[in-house]
């Protein structure tokens, strides 16, 4: 997964203006709050980052595929502390972050700080990372449980402390059209699909999906690929991932197979946008919008999708648009997939090491809540404090540690399936190839050792 | 910086001439040149000879630079049905582009020759050649796109509406992507085929073509016996710039399609294979292949130009 890209609003804005500048003026003229504005007092005050230490002047950079509206409410919340430590924060988002950091660690330039969405692509770079100090590992053991700091370690020894959390099997749908169609939330995934083959009678297009996002086109796929594995069973999940099985294994063509019955069929989708054959080309970012305008029922994508919304659309259980968890094969038991970003280092720099540390804490991660749409992991983070009723809820999930969850299988799997052969293999399988053809040309980029 | 920069390079360049006068003072011709040819040979050596050298080292090793594999990389290429798909669209591009390029710019050429407002004509097919790839290929992605029931904003789409067809996605679709792209770069060379062709149409002297029409040539003859052949070094220049173009071809399929629905070709692969994977190997292996492809057409091209100065002399 990658939950980077907030461009659309942009280009809409930009090819708006082009149009129309008096509308554009009034639709995307100043952000509805400035990112920080609202950030309670206790962060303004410089005592609560007395344990960093202070330092004169001194730069920290960071690298991510964080850009846009998104990257301001982020640099919103660190602001204070790098001003009251004495450290210039440096972001730098970027559109295509993946190829960019080969360059950048191979011609020894790499970012002091960066954060990486996929832990699979992080640890090709381990021989040039920066452990956790142990002030970092101590913020990180107090804020995660151990299942989370596992993802960003090797060897036992902790590299990259996690960033945000996204809760994934999600579906999201307009609590208004279900009741005027006297549709109810489907407990398992049997009635999901009965409730798709009705709304479908009903001459409503049930689905929505979207697979294309620039250079990751795809990625969206391999969602809903991970989250069929995981309700064909969480220990074939994990044999997936690690690859104790070949990636074409007859149980992972199966799981093509059970979400082939709603993404092949031009009678589920592409509510809004036409037929199967839109959704490569669908930007992930807009995928959803249909559904606030009824033209379809059901969206399935993470908690982040919360952000994407246009402005006039409201979040909330009785609001325009709501989320219900993915269901799994017997009522009750909903597996959960979801993402994070880590937070690696180059740079064995004090100044660094102070920077991740604050990354590390509870005070960002609420900080972080506050000033935009994010959620997170970390067990010092009040759900309250997120910003609409679907990211309380997924932060809630996030935190609950009895529920069956696994991390985003692409994410993990080594760069060259999970952030190419997976993703193109996903726009292969739209595109007519048969499931085996696509699992068996991913098996065989699988690298060898 | 620039300041520094600047008294460096002339400080280099006055060391180096007198260099040459004290060498030109002992009278060895040989030398002098050498003392000339010195910094090319330095800088060629840096910029290219090494790294050419390097990657062709490195296409024998694995993705970590670290082992040594023979020729597996070049085996990967042409055995891996998803590398034959990208010989196959290169292969394409090659042919085609330089083909129907030079031969709609020679007929537009011809067709303009000696018309009023010729200047006119020839400038508005000339103009996508100031269009960057990157801005053609963003223009054409619009005119391509595709969206689902009857609302289009894709030019091609709409215009296959209003004949009551239904809208297709065109840049999925196996092979026609591909030569929906290769229009892409047909509309940007065209223009230079023809400003080309059209110059040497004008230096056609006319009493050859007066001959030809004297001793009873139709204009179909004329075209083929006197036109052609005397412009044949000029229509050569143009297939061989434009074939090398369309060898090179990166940035129209990097933004359109971004190399997905098996649009790649061997230049966006080897960007890809060497950059998004990390597989060094197989990117350097394809930047191999990619210059032996290139040998044969800057091989014939020397070989023409050898001849016509055989021939002039």
């Amino acid at each position: 997964m990658k939950k980077d890209r907030r461009l659309p609003k942009r280009f809409l804005c930009v090819t708006a203006s082009a149009a129309a500048i008096a509308l554009a003026a009034t639709a995307c003229g100043a952000p509805d709050e400035e990112p920080g504005e609202e950030l309670p007092d206790w962060a303004a005050d410089c005592d609560t980052y007395a344990d960093y230490g202070s330092f004169d002047g001194e730069t920290v950079s960071i690298s991510s595929s964080i850009r846009g509206d998104e990257a301001d409410e982020m640099t919103a919340a660190w602001s204070s502390f790098a001003e009251c430590v004495g450290i210039t924060i440096q972001h730098e988002g970027s559109g295509t972050f993946e190829s960019d950091m080969r360059v950048r660690v191979d011609g020894g330039n790499a970012p002091d700080i960066a954060l990486f969405p996929q832990p699979g692509l992080m640890f090709q770079f381990v021989d040039n990372m920066v452990p956790a100090d142990a002030d970092t590992q101590a913020a990180a053991q107090e804020g995660w449980t151990q299942d989370w700091l596992d993802y960003g370690t090797v060897d036992g020894q902790l590299y990259a402390p996690p960033h945000s959390a996204n809760a994934k099997s999600f579906v999201w749908y307009s609590p208004s059209f279900f009741e005027d169609g006297g549709y109810d939330i489907p407990e398992t995934w049997d009635e999901m699909m009965d409730l798709t083959e009705t709304i479908a009678a009903d001459g409503t297009t049930p689905w929505c999906v979207g697979f294309e996002s620039g250079e990751a086109s795809g990625w969206p796929g391999t969602d809903w690929i991970e989250d069929a594995v995981l309700r064909e069973s969480p220990e074939l999940y994990d044999d997936w991932i690690d690859h104790n099985i070949p990636f074409d294994d007859p149980g992972i063509v199966d799981a093509f197979d059970r979400v082939g019955e709603i993404l092949l069929n031009d009678d589920y989708v592409n509510g809004g946008h036409g037929g199967v054959n839109t959704i490569a080309t669908t930007s992930f970012q807009e995928a959803g919008y249909p559904v606030a305008d009824g033209e379809c029922a059901m969206h399935r994508q993470a908690s982040f999708y919360s952000a994407m919304w246009p402005d006039d659309v409201e979040v909330a259980e009785d609001g325009d648009v709501f989320i219900f968890q993915l269901p799994g094969d017997e009522p009750g038991d909903a597996p959960m997939l979801f993402g994070s970003e880590f937070v690696a280092s180059f740079s064995d720099d004090e100044a660094v090491h102070a920077v991740r540390q604050f990354l590390a804490s509870a005070d960002y991660h609420n900080l972080r809540m506050t000033t935009g749409s994010w959620t997170t992991a970390h067990q010092g983070a009040d759900p309250e404090n997120a910003r609409d009723d679907a990211l309380v809820r997924a932060v809630e999930i996030l935190h609950d540690e009895t529920m069956t969850s696994r991390f985003d299988g692409s994410d993990y799997m080594p760069g060259e399936v999970g952030a190419a052969a997976f993703w193109t293999g996903m726009l292969d399988w739209l595109g007519g190839t048969s499931a085996e053809d696509v699992t068996s040309n991913i098996e065989n980029a699988w690298p060898s050792d | 910086m620039l300041g520094l920069g600047l008294a460096a390079f002339i400080l280099v360049i006055v060391v180096l001439l007198a260099l040459a006068e004290l060498v030109a003072k002992r009278g060895s011709k040989a030398l002098t040149a050498a003392v000339f040819l010195a910094p090319v040979g330095l800088l060629l050596g840096a910029g290219l000879v090494v790294p050419a050298a390097r990657t062709l080292g490195l296409s024998m090793f694995d993705g970590s630079g670290e082992n040594f594999v023979w020729f597996a990389n070049f085996q990967w290429i042409f055995t891996d049905s998803g590398a034959q798909i990208i010989l196959l669209n290169t292969l394409l591009w090659v042919v085609l582009t330089p083909l129907i390029a030079t031969g709609i710019g020679l007929l537009y050429a011809v067709l303009i020759d000696g018309k009023r407002g010729e200047a006119i004509y020839k400038s508005l097919v000339f103009m996508p050649m100031a269009i960057s790839f990157v801005g053609a290929a963003v223009i054409w992605r619009f005119i391509y796109d595709h969206r689902g029931g009857t609302d289009q904003i894709g030019l091609l789409n709409q215009v296959v509406v209003w004949l009551g067809g239904e809208p297709q996605a065109w840049l999925q679709m196996w092979p026609w992507n591909t030569l929906l792209l290769i229009v892409v770069l047909i509309w940007v060379q065209t223009g230079f085929a023809t400003v080309v062709l059209s110059a040497a149409l004008k230096g056609i002297p006319a009493e050859i073509q007066e001959a030809a029409r004297i001793d009873g040539a139709t204009p179909w003859q004329e075209f083929w016996r006197v036109t052609i052949p005397s412009i044949r070094p000029a229509i050569i220049v143009v297939v061989v710039t434009i074939s090398i173009a369309s060898l090179k071809l990166f940035d129209i399929v990097r933004t359109m399609t971004g190399g997905q629905f098996r649009t790649g070709v061997v230049a966006d692969s080897m960007w890809f294979q060497a950059f998004r994977l990390g597989e060094a190997g197989r990117g350097a292996a394809l930047a191999v292949v990619l210059f032996i492809m290139v040998i044969p057409i800057v091989a014939y091209q020397v070989h023409n130009l050898k001849r016509r100065q055989e021939e002039t002399r």
